[in-house]
């Protein structure tokens, strides 16, 4: 029996269905985010197994017991928010010992539990402060400690760093993660962000519209995409329209180009289908691998580390390829309407089906 | 022939350079004829506001003691205040309004914070009829509300002018619902400018049910509101007549109307102590506030 179990939960708001068909076993001690654009369910979800929403149907049980029907104060969950939500009344000692108050332990285990965690944040000296006194960081951690003080079965952390800026975001992940590790809770992350979801999490749940589209490790969400959602949600990710040429020897046709695939594929030669070709799989030039796309330069993007470089082939009604490229001092660019090759090897591309539009994957994009 | 070529975006700076004291100067005049307009409109609000209340205050002066009282300074020029302070229904009706007025205060928080803390937390949809029902009382005039109050109380099933405390359970009621405006307006206010749902949500995921929620969390966090409603609802409650006199009760308000009745001096003299107390009050919603808007400003400087 794992942990953390969700069996068949659906939640609707009147005829808004927020929540269809979610199951998810997490085992104690797990890190699992949910992963989406906006709206795609995954705060309901989250609000749902900490007790402030109520499933329409379905079961969540923490530990073999089932906690579906059982108000928030009484399931033993701790909660970060996304606005901090810190009590401002009280100073940083108070809100972090707030939950053991409630739960009537006495002043000497409160004021030396709060001491533990302090130092475990790294604020052991900020007590007598109030929250306005600290800063966007500082007062998250705060709120990460205050919801770890009563050692909840679970933690729940709602989208904790979009409020902070870039720099403080990245430490104060790797901070939860340690933490997270430390203590050995399981915990359920909610974030937008693939980034944050990828580099923290055992396992991630990708959300569309209200439905699981894929659960699995980092590593096989993003090299292993389930649906064209996964696909385009999960990083960057080139979706040249296509057909299939002869399934059985993997061959296509990208804008009149012959193209070979060796990941299998089900789809029918005569079939449209979607290739989806991760920018970092794409070279410049010939040397990429046995498949070539030629085409025009439209645009060259220097990002730090790497330039990316989009591509158009197969004439001026032809898809767009971007690919990147590593930032060497060697590294000659070409110019913007350049006559240029595109390459990759046939291991590279998934091949997906068509019936996806691509205009809907975009927009997925867009609004992520 | 063609004439010199002229640098449009230099042309423009010459222009600004040339036209840049010009414009100096007026922007001067206009700021310092507005700045008159400020300080005459701002010199005839105080002497609209503070004149009456020195004439008032020259008129109670105007009193001349008994030729049988003291001959200090005191007993002489300030007769019609030590003659008020004597009199034992003053002090008697002064404090039975307060009391009414506290005990008016904690009603209507024990009956509005909740109100307004589920409409804004689970009913916003119910928002709009809060609001008008809290505006009624501008509406329906207090003597309405006392006959109203009369006529259904005044025998079964629940009998409550027969007696002292029935009348005063009344008189509360009534008052209660006077403040409602100012006490549910303050009350929203306040916890417009906290996140009651995330606080009260962060409460819960802690383990504390809503009681201590709604004492612990939400109350602090508003009692610069809860303040400013309160003692508004004191300021009514002490001069209020109407309502009191109707149900016969010992209020300031009426006691002030008596006295205008049949002295010349003492009720401007009362009316002087009761605008002074209403300072005090306000006064102590500025100094019991002050630690809540420190914190406001430093948050929002983050």
């Amino acid at each position: 029996m794992s942990f953390l179990e969700l069996t068949g939960v659906r939640k609707a708001f009147g005829a808004t269905v927020a929540v269809e068909d979610f199951n998810l076993a997490a085992e104690r001690g797990e890190f699992v985010s949910f992963l989406g654009p906006s709206g795609c369910g995954k705060t309901t979800t989250l609000r749902m197994i900490a007790g402030f929403e109520r499933p329409t149907s379905g079961r969540i049980a923490i530990d073999g017991d089932d906690v579906t029907w059982r108000p928030p104060n009484q399931r033993n969950v701790g909660m970060v928010f996304q606005s901090y939500a810190l009590f401002p009344n009280m100073t940083v000692a108070n809100n972090v010992g707030f939950g053991l108050k409630v739960r009537k332990r006495n002043a000497d285990q409160i004021k030396k539990r709060v001491g533990e965690l302090l130092e475990l944040i790294n604020l052991p000296d900020k007590g007598d402060r109030y929250p306005w006194q600290l800063s966007g960081g500082q007062q998250q951690r705060v709120a990460l400690a205050r919801a770890l003080a009563f050692e909840p079965q679970v933690l729940l952390l709602d989208e904790p760093l979009s409020a902070l800026d870039a720099k403080i975001r990245v430490a104060l992940r790797l901070e939860i993660r340690q933490i997270q590790r430390q203590l050995g809770i399981t915990t359920v992350y909610v974030t937008h962000d693939q980034e944050e979801a990828l580099s923290l999490s055992d396992r991630v749940v990708v959300m569309s519209e209200g439905r699981m589209e894929q659960v699995g490790t980092p590593f096989e969400i993003y090299n292993f995409p389930a649906t064209p959602f996964v696909a385009s949600f999960v990083g960057q990710l080139n979706l040249l329209p296509g057909t299939v040429v002869d399934p059985k020897a993997g061959t296509l046709s990208i804008a009149g180009q012959p193209l070979h695939v060796s990941r299998p594929f089900d789809f029918a030669a005569g079939r449209n289908v979607n290739l989806a070709l991760r920018p970092e799989m794409a070279s410049l030039g010939t040397n990429g691998g046995e498949n070539h796309l030629s085409g025009k330069v439209v645009d060259v993007s220097f990002l730090g580390a790497i330039v990316r470089m989009r591509i158009r082939v197969g004439g001026d009604d032809g898809p767009i390829v971007s690919l990147d490229e590593f930032n060497e001092p060697t590294l000659v660019l070409p110019g913007i309407g350049a006559t240029a090759d595109v390459s990759f090897p046939a291991d590279g591309p998934l091949v997906l089906d068509a019936g996806a539009p691509i205009e809907r994957v975009e927009a997925l994009i867009a609004e992520a | 022939m063609s004439g010199p070529s002229i640098n449009p975006i230099a042309a423009k700076a010459v222009m600004d350079g040339a036209l840049a004291p010009q414009a100096q100067a007026g922007g001067r005049r206009t700021g310092l004829s507005a700045r008159i307009v400020w300080w005459l409109v701002f010199v005839a609000g105080v002497i609209y506001f503070i004149g009456p209340l020195f004439a008032t205050l020259l008129f109670s002066l105007k009193s001349r003691a008994l030729p049988t009282a003291s001959t200090d300074w005191f007993s002489q020029n300030l007769s019609a205040y030590t003659n008020l302070l004597a009199d034992p229904q003053f002090t008697k009706t002064l404090l039975y309004s307060f009391v009414m007025g506290l005990i008016t205060i904690a009603v209507s928080i024990s009956l509005l914070v909740p109100t307004a803390y589920w409409v804004r937390l689970r009913l916003p949809q119910a928002r709009r009829l809060i609001e008008f029902i809290t505006l009624l009382p501008f509406v329906v005039p207090p003597v309405i509300l006392v006959f109203g109050l009369i006529r259904g109380y005044k025998g079964p099933p629940v009998p409550l002018t027969g007696s002292d405390f029935g009348s005063n359970v009344l008189l509360v009621g009534a008052y209660v619902v006077l403040s409602f405006p100012y006490m549910y307006r303050a009350i929203d206010v306040g916890l417009r400018t906290i996140d009651v749902q995330s606080l009260t949500e962060a409460s819960q995921s802690l383990g504390a049910g809503w009681a201590r929620t709604l004492w612990q969390i939400i109350l602090p966090n508003i009692r610069v509101s809860l303040l400013s409603g309160a003692f508004l609802t004191l300021a009514i409650v002490i001069g209020e007549y109407t309502i009191a006199t109707f149900l016969a009760r010992p209020a300031f308000g009426p006691y002030l109307s008596l006295i205008g009745g049949n002295k010349a001096y003492e009720p401007a003299a009362a009316s002087l102590i009761s605008f002074g107390l209403t300072w005090i009050a306000m006064g102590l919603i500025a100094l019991l506030g002050r630690g809540s808007r420190v914190r406001v400003q430093v948050a929002a400087a983050h």
